[in-house]
């Protein structure tokens, strides 16, 4: 019975290997091209980006430099300016972990767009975060100012009960869909706080005229 | 619905037949509502569901048929489940391969293919007692009678719903799609009709064979 279970087992996590390994460069390849056409989704009017390292020390560097960091999207107009920054963030919904992309617009220092690159929520509840147009208002100009020091958010962002949003910074959760829409506001929050201090830093770098690169 | 052979059956078409029209995994036996109601808001996701859940369920059929003298009965449901779930995480992997926008419309559904009490089914009821062959082509038959029930589900939600077929318009452009249709009420309603027409075609067919039956005995 033992050598039958085990068996079976082994096949199955031999298959089970086999396959991740021959699809993982196929799936890395299909998720660069998601979220790249999502960088231009969650930044309004961007045509052009750039690819940009946080290292852990909290500084930005281009993609193309070889550090190892989380990944962030400069995004530029027609014109070259600087239009946002798209930034990832994650964290645990009721399922799994859920992926995020989020737009920064340093110009009124908020986040300015969202989108859920891969959740497995349950359908028809956790899902809406990614559907319902009321709840997607919260991060069409959700707060996101730094504190004097700037070394973080002035306020964190919160999520609020449905209906009871006051302030800016809060976010009117979905009623039946709670734990997803804490788990976005959490996504956020805990990604502005590293991403939204380093942006401003390097400001000045981003806000040069983009003309050659990132297409 | 045909009786389950407990001694080995040998290949006839009757092996194919069956899965799609008089033991329809859906029409007929009722099973897996759970996939046939949730993604067969279009053809494709039909389709995507339809096959995937073919390939899971040939597949593991297979290796629960060939596994069959060694796998002890006191065990035989928690082997049958890694093997199915083995199958269905390769598909997981290979619909994200091919396309990240399908394997996001399907959603949680790829994964709770685990789950589908047809695939399971046939693995307790017929191919851990057949013979590989007939196990083949009878999976093969009880996959495309899913894969069937599916697309007629999700084409009649598409058309209705989005005045559109495989995403191309067949209704002219003042057509008001039925949104209700997409929705999950709009699979519990096209369900209905079609388990509705298949009990109407089973019980007329019933009629007749008995019809037949006292003619004949009348004529004696």
């Amino acid at each position: 019975m033992l050598r039958t279970l085990g068996g079976i087992a082994m096949l199955s996590g031999l298959l089970v290997v086999l396959v991740y390994r021959l699809t993982l460069p196929i799936i890395a390849e299909n998720q660069r091209v998601l979220t790249e056409k999502a960088v231009f989704q969650v930044v309004q009017g961007a045509v052009m980006k750039h690819d940009l390292v946080l290292t852990d020390q909290g500084n930005l560097v281009g993609a193309d430099l070889g550090a190892q960091g989380i990944r962030l999207y400069a995004a530029y107009d027609a014109a070259g300016q600087l239009a946002g920054v798209a930034f990832p963030g994650a964290a645990r919904g009721y399922q799994d972990v859920i992926q995020f992309l989020f737009g920064y617009d340093p110009d009124c220092e908020c986040i300015v767009g969202s989108k859920v690159l891969k959740s497995t929520e349950t359908p028809g509840l956790g899902d809406k975060i990614s559907t319902d147009a009321e709840y997607l208002k919260n991060f069409e100009a959700l707060d996101a100012r730094l504190n004097p020091e700037g070394t973080g958010l002035a306020n964190a962002i919160v999520p609020v009960k449905q209906g009871t949003k006051t302030q800016p910074w809060e976010i009117d959760a979905i009623s039946g869909a709670t734990i997803s829409s804490n788990a976005m506001a959490r996504a956020v929050n805990e990604a502005a706080q590293q991403v939204v201090p380093a942006v401003r830093r390097a400001l000045a770098d981003l806000a040069a005229p983009q003309q050659e690169e990132g297409r | 619905m045909a009786e389950l052979p407990n001694r080995q059956e040998t290949l006839s078409l009757d092996t194919f037949m069956r899965g799609l029209w008089e033991e329809n995994p859906v029409f007929v036996m009722l099973l897996g509502m759970c996939p046939v109601l949730a993604v067969t808001n279009t053809t494709i996701n039909a389709l995507a569901m339809g096959l995937a859940t073919t390939f899971v369920l040939v597949c593991s059929s297979l290796l629960v048929s060939l596994l069959r003298d060694w796998i002890p009965k006191q065990v035989r449901i928690a082997s049958y489940i890694v093997i199915i779930a083995t199958f269905v995480t390769m598909v997981d992997y290979g619909i994200q391969a091919i396309s990240l926008e399908l394997y996001a419309a399907l959603g949680a559904f790829i994964q709770l293919i685990v789950a589908n009490c047809v695939i399971l089914g046939r693995a307790e009821a017929y191919a851990s007692k057949q013979r590989l062959h007939t196990t083949l082509v009878n999976s093969l038959g009880m996959g495309a009678g899913f894969t069937l029930a599916l697309l007629s589900l999700g084409t009649v939600r598409e058309v209705l719903g989005s005045g559109t077929l495989l995403g191309i318009p067949v209704f002219p452009a003042d057509f008001q799609p039925w949104v209700v249709m997409i929705l999950p009420p709009g699979g519990f309603f096209v369900l209905g009709a079609w388990l509705l027409l298949f009990n109407w075609l089973r019980l007329r067919k019933e009629h007749k064979a008995r019809a037949q039956l006292e003619v004949s005995a009348h004529a004696s």
